[in-house]
């Protein structure tokens, strides 16, 4: 079933593994795609939402096996309950399952010619002369060595395998967001519609969501600051949704909680032998937590590097560094951007939110989560002069 | 360090925020702990979306 050996094993299969783990297969090389869960997809830890452009920049065709819902425009709720909003003229993005998409992602992958193996754990790393050579797998109870000449870690959110060889990818608490969910049946008053609620009290340094998968089906979230004492994002989920006078009369289909990157990007993201990815390397945009959209950038590249390696038969952190330089050019300070912007909001009260919700159009705050029209918020924050100093951390 | 296994949803934000590598999520549905490992720093109790972790001494080497 699994070779004992391979050109590149990719560990984990969620978006940023499969993308990899196709790009390097298309290219020719023998590569195994393992995930340690028995299905893949599954359990989620994820909000769901993904931009139309996104997609599209990914080559991807919505499929209605897994695009569950158009989205035309997103509500976002200041602390006071004041809404600013936007309303797309087309399609603005999908609300998606996940269970589906991963698994149509896996599937490209194993079409274009990588091993998918799931149920498959990686145990360690076999490194010689400072080289990763090969992994350590657990497949069902089998206790298995593949031999390879890159492994590509997209282990996600409790990364271990960049930590195996030596790349610190442990998330501070500061960096990662707590978060918990509802799959709920629900009365929708807008279901093209997301709901974003902010506020200290409702979700210290995070948000709540209400992401429409259908008519009457929604994903509704929330994260908190990973470092937040004495409270859970459970129990202020529970609090928000008894608050809601539609929430609070919906039925609850699925549960899931799980850690949300919300840091900057890893300084390093190769060794000899080794590229890390996606949630691992913390590739997500830090201002909503997405991590689909980059993961899968940063996978597409880093398996086409792979191959390119593999072919001229140099895998050191030298040559596998191309992967490294060609992300950053392409989203490397984009990212840089939006982590620098949620530094200077986490550092806003209440008060505060309510004033940017009173001076900001929903179009500004669009804007503002990839990257751009920072100079609106600063000029806005300028306003007031105990908020210079925050508008100075975007400069 | 107490883990309630009613309330864990076995979603591994915890194994990503221990900086010792003292919890792994073992095939993705059992939570393993390593007391060896563990410097007792609770970051994943204060982590945890559920509250499923709990330390009982309080004291010792909390940050």
């Amino acid at each position: 079933m699994i070779d004992d050996e391979y050109d590149a094993v990719v560990i984990g299969a969620g978006p940023s593994g499969s993308n990899a783990a196709k790009a390097a297969a298309e290219r020719g090389i023998k590569v195994l795609l393992i995930e340690k869960r028995q299905e893949i997809g599954a359990p989620k830890r994820c909000g769901e939402g993904i931009s139309a452009r996104g997609l599209k920049e990914l080559g991807i065709d919505p499929n209605p096996r897994w695009a569950l819902n158009e989205i035309m425009g997103v509500h976002i709720y200041a602390p006071n309950g004041k809404r600013v909003s936007v309303r797309y003229k087309e399609v603005g993005g999908y609300v998606i399952e996940r269970k589906m998409f991963d698994k149509f992602l896996a599937m490209e992958a194993a079409r274009a010619g990588a091993k998918v193996v799931a149920k498959a754990q990686a145990t360690g790393l076999i490194i010689e002369d400072g080289f990763v050579r090969g992994v350590k797998i657990r497949w069902l109870d089998e206790d298995i060595e593949v031999r390879c000449k890159v492994v590509i870690a997209a282990d996600g959110v409790e990364s271990q395998v960049a930590r195996w060889a030596g790349i610190n990818s442990v998330h501070k608490p500061k960096d990662i967001d707590s978060a918990f969910q509802y799959e709920m049946v629900v009365d929708l008053d807008e279901p093209d519609m997301l709901e974003l609620y902010f506020g200290n009290k409702i979700a210290p340094r995070g948000y709540v969501w209400i992401f429409p998968k259908g008519k009457d089906v929604a994903n509704v979230g929330i994260g908190i600051g990973g470092d937040i004492k004495d409270k859970t994002a459970k129990k202020l989920l529970d609090r928000f949704i008894k608050n809601h006078e539609k929430l609070k009369r919906g039925s609850i289909i699925e549960v899931n909680s799980g850690g949300v990157p919300v840091g900057k990007p890893l300084e390093r993201l190769v060794s000899n032998g080794l590229m890390v990815v996606g949630d691992a390397a913390h590739q997500v945009n830090a201002i909503h937590g997405g991590g689909v959209y980059e993961g899968s950038i940063a996978g597409r590249i880093a398996g086409e590097v792979c191959a390119k390696a593999i072919e001229k038969g140099d895998v050191s952190e030298k040559s596998l560094r191309e992967y490294e330089i060609r992300w950053r050019e392409k989203r490397g300070e984009a990212l840089m951007r939006i982590y620098k912007l949620r530094q200077a909001i986490e550092l806003l009260s209440d008060e505060d939110l309510n004033m940017l919700a009173d001076n900001l159009t929903g179009e500004d705050i669009v804007e503002l989560t990839k990257g751009k029209r920072f100079e609106k918020l600063i000029n806005v924050l300028m306003k007031k002069p105990e908020l210079i100093e925050v508008a100075q951390k975007l400069l | 360090m107490k883990i309630n296994k009613k309330l864990c949803m076995r979603c591994g934000g915890c194994v990503g925020v221990c900086p010792n590598l003292a919890l792994d999520l073992l095939n993705g549905v059992e939570l393993i702990y390593n007391e060896e490992k563990c410097v007792k720093c609770r970051i994943c109790e204060t982590f945890c979306p559920v509250g499923a972790i709990k330390f009982e001494n309080a004291g010792g080497e909390v940050q």
